[in-house]
Parts: structure tokens; C-alpha cells; sequence
């Protein structure tokens, strides 16, 4: 008897947790923004997040299977990529541009550096970037109409005098932006289910978005209203909860996540107010995301029974 | 203490540990290796053909840090040959035929324990080794200077998955405990005792205070209620949130003041120490899917696995996997023909399903290892500085320290073998250190 049984170095049992059921959360956290931004940009909004997601998708598998590499888009990562990226374009975007962004952030960032877990930056930001580059102000500053409503761009780029949206409105995104950006409340939902899920800690999110706040309401003139509107505009959220936590292109430990979003929270405020630019988010991102490795190198945990006391 | 080392929350499946211990019929064979502690083999010192009865010592301890052992069972010795030991090892085994009466050894007597010296000479010649897993001697490691020694912590966290040999073993056996806990406080000067338990062993914790008032007289024994947490039986874990004390990396629980003992071992003194009888049978938990009635089982050392599991009413489906231990850091044997040995405290049969693993997939840098580390190790960075060979790297990330508990695999959501590689990489160390001094 016996003859199946199988040798193998412990342990024996797993946890059950997966990469594919980290994603599929990515993906849930992700439906109320995708739900607004619908409501807030109209039917098209569903159509930009389709073709991404397909071409996404669609890319990584094409890639794997001319390289012969096992097939990976199972582990969702794909598809989270592809959704991150839609929601971070405007609803009147061009179908092709969508195509062009999601091969870039796909192949080029993301299979060509050796695929899931291997690429130094993320894709979706670096895609945006790219977009934003290349394809100029459709990007940034052609915003499409808000359904029913008068404003026509992000509040960070109207020129001084120009009516801002109330603080109200820019919290339930009634105001110009990426299809996924401009509902704050949305996102906030998304963040919760993070958290109650263990997908992310709050370190990020949390130090990104408060450096920014607290930068803000100094330059506003110790405005807390201006502040809000400050972090309740662009993609701070969106930014900070979705893709500043990417695994991937940020530290491990919770010491290495807090200097990651005190530093991007720095230059997004840096950017946004003295750069070229009116949003620095994705660029704030991906300037962290480099300094990555070195982040998580001077932030290890100190180990037990190493040199003293346990820190 | 600042802080609770981080561990997992693994499945309890303590199916186990309210049930009666079964005794089992007398076994037709029983094999008995020579290796059954830390350090060198015991030497046989009898010869096929000899009789033996229960208690007869077969095998002398060679060298400071062995263990004599004695015969499980009474018969003749029919072979002396090498088995393939658990680790891969080979080591001689005695196989003795049993005539099925268990006569007991007419030379087994209580031992006369008056001073430290002679208590020393009673734990070696019982033949108990650590009985939590390690099997490190156990006069070997009483073996210390007394003042040095500030706190005895018994091991009761048991915090293995399927198995309740300890918890039972502190249920039932608490006057054999209070035995031992009197006497090594009389002749060791110990003091003060903390036996820590996992807040799921109810019935343990009730027995163990009742134990702490019952020797209040000769030492201070404090129960300290654990979370049911994986690694909690960890020897550094368990010193650490009992005494708030931490072991240096290469470094001896005694070199903060502390001796750990595990429950059953402790049980296992007592017995001796007031019957004469050596360590000759072992609680073991049998379980596991594949298993029809899981219980624990008193087994002479030297059974089968395949005896056991036929005290338990047998197989319902073939093992996927056999594993000595607990599945975190149990070890997994090639058939059942693997016998029990001093320090067994379980045996598993798993089913296809219970041993079924994910596909191992790429690294996403999500940093669960690292963040479930009890240590605070960096599992995913010592995988990659193993795989560039890097030693002064793996030095730094201070590999050295892993107690191999798994819960890095356990949470890794791409099932990476990372505990496999910090082993390998330990194992790598230790070679690069020995080219160093042959070059030097």
C-alpha cells in the first residue's frame, strides 16, 4: 500500500489565500468607483472600462503565449490593470488610445520586465503617464461634461477666478475628472473593503493623503475647506488607495509604507502647486515607485533575538 | 513584554483531544532505533536472540549528549539492522519479538534521588528526551549550574494543528507533573514555574491550576493563558511571552535564565521518578482525514505507524501523505511501516484533499511573509539572495534565526517555498563558513 503517498519538506497545509483571490478583491473594491464614474459620465464610462479590460487581458495572454510561458491571466492581475487604467482616463477618451495605453502598461511595463511581481513600476501610473505624454491634453484636460452639469475640467487646472465646485459635489464627484477619480465617496467604500478584507493597510493611503492635506491647508492660508477641496480633487484617491498600494511597487513593511506616502504625498503637493502640470499624482507614484527597493531595504523589520531588544 | 510576536491563525482540527487514550493490544513487533534524541546513536547492548522484558534496557548512552533506551515490550530480539531514519538518515534499530505477556523488568524499581547528582543519574537512565520534538536529552539540559536557572517554562501551547498529545497528557497526568515540578525544585533550587498554555485548552488550563495549587508548597508555577496562535509552542515564542525574555540568535534558553521543558516530558519524570519505569510508551495522536477513528493512542516506542492506525479502526482511503508530527513541521515518511519513536506526538494520514497545495506562482511582493514573520525576518528577500548565492546578503537578513515554522509558506498567497529556501539557506551559510576556514 502506500504507494501514492507523497514526500514533501513542510508545512503541509496552506492558508488557501491566493493571488487570484487577492485580485478578484482589487477588482471588488474597485465596482462602486466604476458604478459612479457610469453614473457621473454616462454608458461610454462602461465601454473604455470594456475595452481595457479586454485589451489588457488580451495582450498578457497574446504575450505568454508567443514567449511559450504558462498562461497567467488567470491571476486577475490583468484585468485589475486594465480596470486601474480605464478609470484613470476621461469617458470621451478615443477607443484606440485605450488600446494603445493598455498594450503599453501590459506588454511593455509589465510582461517585457518578466511579468506579475517583476515589474518596477506599475503599469496602470506609467500607462497614464504615457498617455498623458503622448497623447497631450487628451489625457488631463479634455474632461468630458458631467452629466447635467456645467463644469467641464479637473478643479485643479481651472485658472484662478473660475467657479470650483462645492466641496459637497467634489466629494460625490459631481465634477470634472477620469471616469473612477472624481467620486471621493466611492473610493472611500472601495478603501473600506480593503481593510475589512486585509488586502492593504492603512499606512499609505493614510500618510499620502494626509501629507497632502496637511501640506495643502498651509498653502491655502490654514483653510481646512481649502485643503479638502485640495485632496477631494484629481486622483489623490483613486492614487493613494488603488495604486499606491500595489504590492508589487511598494514596501512591505509598515515603516517602509509610511516614508512611501509621506514621499509621494510630498511631491503630488510639490507638483501641484509649483510644477507644469496641474495634477502630479501619477507622477508622484511613479517617482516613489523607483525608490522602492531602497525603501524596503532601510525599512526591514528588526530581528528577534538580533542585536538587543526586539524593536 | 511591548508587543506579541506575529504568528498565523492555522485550523485547530483538535478532533482529538476530548477523548479517552486508547490503549492498544500487544504488537507483534516492535522496531526501536538508536536514534531516537539529539546526539549520538546509543549503543545496542544486546544481541539477537537475547530476552527482553518491559523496561530492559537494550541500548546504552554513548557520550555526554546521548540516551540510553530501554525495551518497549517482552520477547527475544530477532534482528539488529539499519533503517532509513525519518531525516533520511540511516541508523541500526533493534526489532524485538513480543511473547504478548509485557512482563515488566524484575530490576525496575523507583530510583533513590537525594542530591542534584543523583536526581542527574535518574533522568539519564530513564531514557527521557524532549518529548515536544526536539529530543534533546533531558539530563542534559537539567545539567546546568542552578543559580543560573530563573524560570523552569513548561510548554503546554501545543500549537500544532490535529495534535493533543500535550493537552491530554495535562489533563490526565498532573500528579506525575507535580511529581517531577517537586523534586527538580528541591535539588535545582527552581523557583519559579510558568507553564504556558493556548486559550483553547480549557480542560488543560483547569487541570494545570489545580497543579499550580497543588505544589504551591515547593514553587511559584504561574499558568499563563496563550492566544491560540501558530508558532505559540515555539521554545524562543513561548520564553518570549511568558517571561518577556528574548534568546539571542545562537544562544541557549539558559543564557537568559530559562529552561523549557514540555508537559509531557515533565509527566514522563514524574513516572520515572517514582516508578522506575523508562520512557517505553508514548501518547500519540492519530489523525488526520484518511484516519476512521482519530484518537490519542498509548503506543509502546516501536510500533508501527500501520499498527496505530489499526487501533483506530484502520484507513477509510489511501494517505496522500504520512506525516510524523503536526502538518506545520511534521515530516513526512515514504510508508507506515515507520515506527514510533520517544519523541512522536503525532502521527498524520492525510487525504488527498487535506495535503492538496496551490501552484506555486510568481512572488507579487505583497509582503505577508515578512509581515507574519514571528521573527520579523524577510522570507522573500532571503529566497532571492539564496538564489544569487549572495552569503554576505543572507548574513545580513540575519537567516540564521528562522525556527523553520512555516507560517511564511502557510500565508504566501503565491505557496513560494520560502521556509524551504531560509533551510537551504542556512544549510548553504554553513557550507560557505566551512570553505572560508578550509581556505584560512
Amino acid at each position: 500500500m502506500n504507494s501514492k503517498v507523497k514526500l514533501s519538506v513542510s508545512p503541509h497545509i496552506h492558508s488557501g489565500k491566493s493571488t487570484a483571490g487577492i485580485m478578484r478583491d482589487v477588482l471588488i473594491s474597485l465596482l462602486p468607483a466604476t458604478v459612479a464614474g457610469t453614473v457621473i459620465f454616462g454608458l461610454r464610462s462602461l465601454l473604455v472600462v470594456a475595452v481595457c479590460v479586454a485589451a489588457c487581458v488580451g495582450f498578457e495572454a497574446l504575450f505568454n503565449w508567443i514567449i511559450k510561458k504558462d498562461q497567467t491571466v488567470g491571476d486577475l492581475s490583468a484585468a485589475v490593470t486594465g480596470l486601474l487604467l480605464a478609470l484613470n482616463l476621461p469617458a470621451n477618451i478615443p477607443l484606440w488610445q485605450c488600446v494603445v495605453g493598455s498594450l503599453f502598461a501590459i506588454v511593455v511595463v509589465k510582461c517585457l520586465f518578466g511579468g506579475i511581481g517583476c515589474n518596477p513600476v506599475n503599469p496602470a501610473i506609467t500607462a497614464r503617464v504615457f498617455m498623458l505624454v503622448a497623447f497631450g491634453s487628451m489625457t488631463v484636460q479634455a474632461f468630458p461634461t458631467v452629466v447635467d452639469t456645467v463644469s467641464s475640467a479637473t478643479p485643479l487646472s481651472l485658472g484662478e477666478g473660475a467657479e470650483l465646485p462645492s466641496l459637497l459635489e467634489l466629494f460625490l464627484g459631481l465634477n470634472g475628472g477620469a471616469i473612477g477619480e472624481t467620486c471621493v465617496l466611492a473610493l472611500i467604500l472601495g478603501f473600506v473593503y480593503l481593510l475589512v478584507r486585509k488586502i492593504i493597510t492603512w499606512h499609505v493611503p493614510v500618510a499620502f493623503i494626509g501629507t497632502v492635506f496637511v501640506c495643502s491647508f498651509f498653502m491655502e492660508g490654514m483653510s481646512f475647506v481649502g485643503a479638502l477641496e485640495m485632496i477631494f480633487s484629481g486622483g489623490l484617491f483613486i492614487g493613494a488607495i488603488f495604486m499606491a498600494t500595489d504590492y508589487v511597487t511598494s514596501p512591505s513593511t509598515a515603516a517602509g509604507k509610511l516614508i512611501f506616502g509621506l514621499g509621494a504625498g510630498l511631491l503630488t503637493f510639490i507638483i501641484r502647486y509649483f510644477g507644469v502640470y496641474p495634477e502630479g499624482v501619477s507622477f508622484a507614484i511613479l517617482f516613489m515607485n523607483i525608490l522602492t527597493p531602497y525603501i524596503d531595504s532601510w525599512t526591514r523589520h528588526k530581528v528577534f533575538g538580533v542585536g538587543g531588544k526586539k524593536a | 513584554m511591548a508587543f506579541s510576536l506575529h504568528g498565523v491563525h492555522v485550523p485547530h482540527r483538535k478532533n482529538t483531544q476530548d477523548k479517552p487514550v486508547a490503549r492498544m493490544d500487544v504488537p507483534q513487533t516492535v522496531t526501536i532505533p538508536m536514534v531516537m534524541h539529539i546526539g549520538k546513536a546509543a549503543q545496542p547492548v544486546v544481541k539477537v536472540g537475547d530476552t527482553v522484558k518491559v523496561g530492559t534496557k537494550i541500548a546504552e548512552a554513548d557520550g555526554m549528549v546521548s540516551s540510553p533506551i530501554h525495551s518497549s515490550v517482552s520477547g527475544k530480539v530477532i534482528k539488529i539492522q539499519d533503517i532509513l531514519l525519518s531525516n533520511g538518515a540511516k541508523a541500526p534499530a533493534v526489532v524485538i519479538e513480543s511473547d504478548g505477556e509485557m512482563i515488566t523488568d524484575e530490576n525496575i524499581k523507583a530510583p533513590t534521588v537525594d542530591s542534584k547528582e543523583s536526581l542527574m543519574e535518574a533522568l539519564k537512565e530513564s531514557g527521557i528526551v524532549g518529548l515536544g520534538g526536539a529530543g534533546f536529552p533531558t539530563h542534559v539540559k537539567f545539567n546546568v549550574d542552578p543559580a543560573r536557572i530563573e524560570y523552569l517554562v513548561i510548554n503546554g501551547a501545543e500549537c500544532e494543528p490535529y495534535v493533543t498529545s500535550d493537552t491530554v497528557t495535562m489533563v490526565s497526568r498532573g500528579s506525575d507533573m507535580a511529581c517531577a515540578l517537586r523534586v527538580l525544585s528541591k535539588y535545582l533550587g527552581i523557583q519559579n514555574v510558568i507553564i504556558g498554555i493556548e486559550s483553547n485548552k480549557k480542560a488543560a488550563i483547569a487541570s494545570m491550576k489545580q497543579l499550580s495549587e497543588e505544589v504551591k508548597d515547593a514553587c511559584t508555577m504561574q499558568v499563563k493563558v496563550l492566544p491560540a496562535v501558530y508558532p505559540q509552542g515555539g521554545e524562543k515564542v513561548l520564553i518570549y511571552h511568558t517571561t518577556g525574555k528574548v534568546v539571542p540568535v545562537g544562544k541557549l534558553p539558559i543564557d537568559v535564565g530559562c529552561i523549557v521543558v514540555n508537559c509531557t516530558t515533565l509527566a514522563a519524570i514524574g513516572a520515572y521518578l517514582q516508578t522506575g519505569m523508562p520512557l517505553v510508551e508514548k501518547c500519540v495522536t492519530v489523525d488526520g482525514g484518511a484516519v476512521k477513528n482519530p484518537q490519542n493512542v498509548m503506543a509502546p516506542i516501536g510500533v508501527s505507524m500501520a499498527d496505530l492506525f489499526a487501533v483506530c479502526g484502520g484507513l477509510t482511503t489511501e494517505p496522500a501523505k504520512l506525516i510524523y508530527g503536526g502538518p506545520m513541521m511534521g515530516i513526512t515518511v515514504p510508508d507506515d511501516s515507520a515506527p514510533v519513536i520517544k519523541n512522536t506526538n503525532a502521527i498524520l494520514a492525510l487525504t488527498e484533499k487535506e495535503a492538496k497545495l496551490p501552484k506555486t506562482t510568481a512572488c507579487i511582493r505583497c509582503g505577508a511573509c515578512t509581515n507574519t514573520c514571528p521573527f520579523g525576518l524577510a522570507p522573500a528577500a532571503i529566497s532571492k539572495a539564496l538564489e544569487n548565492k549572495d552569503a554576505d546578503l543572507l548574513t545580513e537578513l540575519s537567516v540564521n534565526a528562522c525556527m523553520e515554522c512555516g507560517c511564511c509558506n502557510f500565508v504566501c498567497p503565491a505557496n513560494r517555498p520560502l521556509v524551504q529556501n531560509n533551510k537551504l539557506a542556512k544549510v548553504f551559510l554553513r557550507e560557505e563558513k566551512a570553505k572560508e576556514e578550509a581556505k584560512a
